[in-house]
């Protein structure tokens, strides 16, 4: 455990160094988002399910962002980890294990993803978009997304030698991912086969669990059912980086 | 401190370490030199418990470096031949964060980080980050870092290749101040002057095995003369010379340029060259190095 904490103290100290660099994106671009689309797009389109375009993109938004920025996080910083910098090989010649690091980085991800969804989230208050108290659920729901996302992402980070790979991430999983997941319009309106590929994304469970939980209404699955879903891409996510991870750095 | 017998390490089909036999007691500065590739670096990371050897005992500190390797790793320090420091991160907080996964107390871990940037000189520079540091600083700062958890045994992989003179020799000083301490030093080089001011021991390795064994003016006497005569001549070859010039020393050995004359005593083996009417261009008679052990034992023809 102590080197796992140790971990999440180095990022945790270069987050301090760096962080203006991701303000943007973190706390600037979604509310960018809800205030563009919500707000503009919002002006022509009805109420869905009886509150306010808004009110209905709002936790989509939220959750998408902490998909994106778990995703985001764990390309270029982690790869770099393993190529450029080699902290992961700084760390190999210490006491701390392999399960550390994976550890350590989650956590951070954690950590980042959660000061984003509060940041986002008292925005959007002001904006009259919550509507129900459960709404102090949906940091959680966006910390175990961000865990069930990261996890395969760092598997993937510790596997390339190429960051040109990233950008096919982008392009063919987080972005479809995105437009696809029930962010801006309910599912309901994918022909069936599409609509399958959202059920698999891990984002759409996350949608509709913060959906359910800022408009006060039952998810379209039972609650369990969605968590468990994340939580098998979190632990098999993990397993997956751990292999990865003991992969690089051995030999 | 270390114990090997038989130990092997192979990736794929390629025999990086071949079966080699190893003992480093406490104290003990004790090198591994040889050329590119001779299985100098597989060693020190079987060492340093980050790989796991393919066959043969290896017991590092008493315990077993497979099983054991956290625990022993806590009583290392690992400066790597190349640099992994956080370029990002300031001097200072480069032995913090380091301190902190050797589970040290952040306080204990400033005041080490305090004392050990004053041992490697670079207190003025604990602000500043890593990134505009010169190559030298930067080896100082890894030292410094290898340092944090008062170490037991101090690996160090080529700690001064790619250095300016200057840089070299304050490293030497430092390490020859920790080694003063008490502090076990295992280092690589293929730098003879890095082995000999610094090693009370070394190995010679190439190809894998261990090719000599012992203290730098014991492999000298073993394998080279007291001296060696650098003989150039303008007209012919040196090989040409090879004849004319046999039995005069114990050896000798042409170079393209210059032929190395391998003898105890210099001075009479060049007036033995001049008595035979042979009257080189320049005449250099020096000490043997262990450069001279070096390329006896692993041969002239690059590697890489």
């Amino acid at each position: 455990m102590g080197g796992t904490f140790a971990v999440l103290e180095r990022h945790l100290t270069l987050y301090r160094r760096l962080w203006q660099a991701s303000v943007f994106s973190s706390f600037i671009l979604p509310i960018l988002f809800v205030v563009s689309i919500g707000i503009g797009v919002g002006g022509y389109v009805s109420d869905i399910g009886g509150v306010s375009y808004l009110a209905w993109i709002v936790p989509g938004v939220l959750a998408s962002t902490a998909f994106q920025q778990a995703v985001g996080e764990s390309t270029f910083s982690v790869l770099g980890d393993f190529k450029w910098v080699r902290g992961y090989h700084a760390m190999r010649a210490t006491p701390v294990r392999i399960w550390d690091m994976v550890a350590g980085w989650l956590l951070y991800i954690v950590f980042r993803v959660l000061i984003g969804a509060v940041a986002f989230l008292a925005v959007s208050a002001f904006f009259g978009a919550i509507h129900s108290a459960w709404v102090v659920v949906t940091p959680l729901v966006c910390a175990l997304l961000a865990v069930a996302v990261a996890a395969p992402t760092i598997a993937f980070s510790a596997r390339i030698e190429n960051d040109s790979y990233f950008a096919m991430l982008f392009r063919f999983v987080v972005i479809p991912s995105t437009l696809f997941a029930g962010v801006f319009f309910p599912v309901s309106q994918l022909p069936e086969a599409l609509r399958v590929l959202a059920y698999l994304s891990p984002l759409w469970h996350a949608v509709e669990l913060c959906r359910s939980a800022t408009l006060g209404v039952a998810p379209p699955w039972p609650v369990w059912a969605h968590l468990g879903y994340l939580v098998l891409w979190a632990v098999g996510g993990s397993l997956l980086a751990y292999a990865s991870y003991r992969r690089r750095l051995k030999d | 401190m270390i114990y090997a017998r038989n130990l092997v390490k192979r990736f794929g089909d390629f025999t990086a370490v071949d079966g080699i036999d190893l003992e480093v007691a406490p104290g003990e500065a004790f090198g591994f030199l040889g050329p590119n590739g001779a299985g100098k670096s597989s060693t020190m990371r079987m060492i340093g418990c980050v790989s796991h050897p393919t066959s043969g005992e290896l017991r590092i500190l008493g315990m077993d470096p497979v099983g054991e390797g956290s625990k022993i790793r806590g009583r290392l320090g690992v400066c790597p031949q190349m640099d992994n420091l956080d370029p990002d991160l300031t001097v200072f907080e480069n032995l913090t964060t380091y301190a902190r996964y050797f589970g040290i107390p952040r306080a204990e871990g400033r005041r080490r980080a305090a004392e050990l940037l004053e041992f490697v000189q670079l207190t003025e520079k604990a602000g500043s980050t890593v990134e505009p540091l010169s190559g030298g600083m930067k080896r100082r700062l890894s030292i410094a870092r290898a340092m944090i958890n008062e170490p037991d045994l101090v690996l160090l992989d080529e700690p001064t290749t790619g250095l300016d003179p200057q840089a070299r020799h304050l490293l030497w000083e430092r390490l020859f101040r920790l080694k003063q301490r008490g502090v076990t030093l295992v280092l690589t080089t293929h730098y003879m002057d890095e082995a000999e001011q610094l090693c009370d021991r070394l190995v010679v390795m190439d190809g894998g095995k261990i090719v000599a064994e012992g203290s730098p003016r014991h492999l000298i006497e073993a394998h080279s003369t007291r001296e060696v005569v650098e003989l150039r001549f303008g007209d012919e070859t040196p090989a040409s010379y090879v004849e004319k010039l046999a039995g005069i020393g114990e050896r000798l050995d042409p170079l393209p340029d210059r032929l190395l004359l391998y003898s105890a005593d210099g001075d009479a083996a060049v007036s033995e060259v001049h008595r035979r009417g042979f009257t080189p261009s320049s005449v250099l008679v020096r000490r043997s190095t262990l450069e001279d052990v070096f390329l006896i034992l692993t041969g002239r023809t690059l590697v890489d």
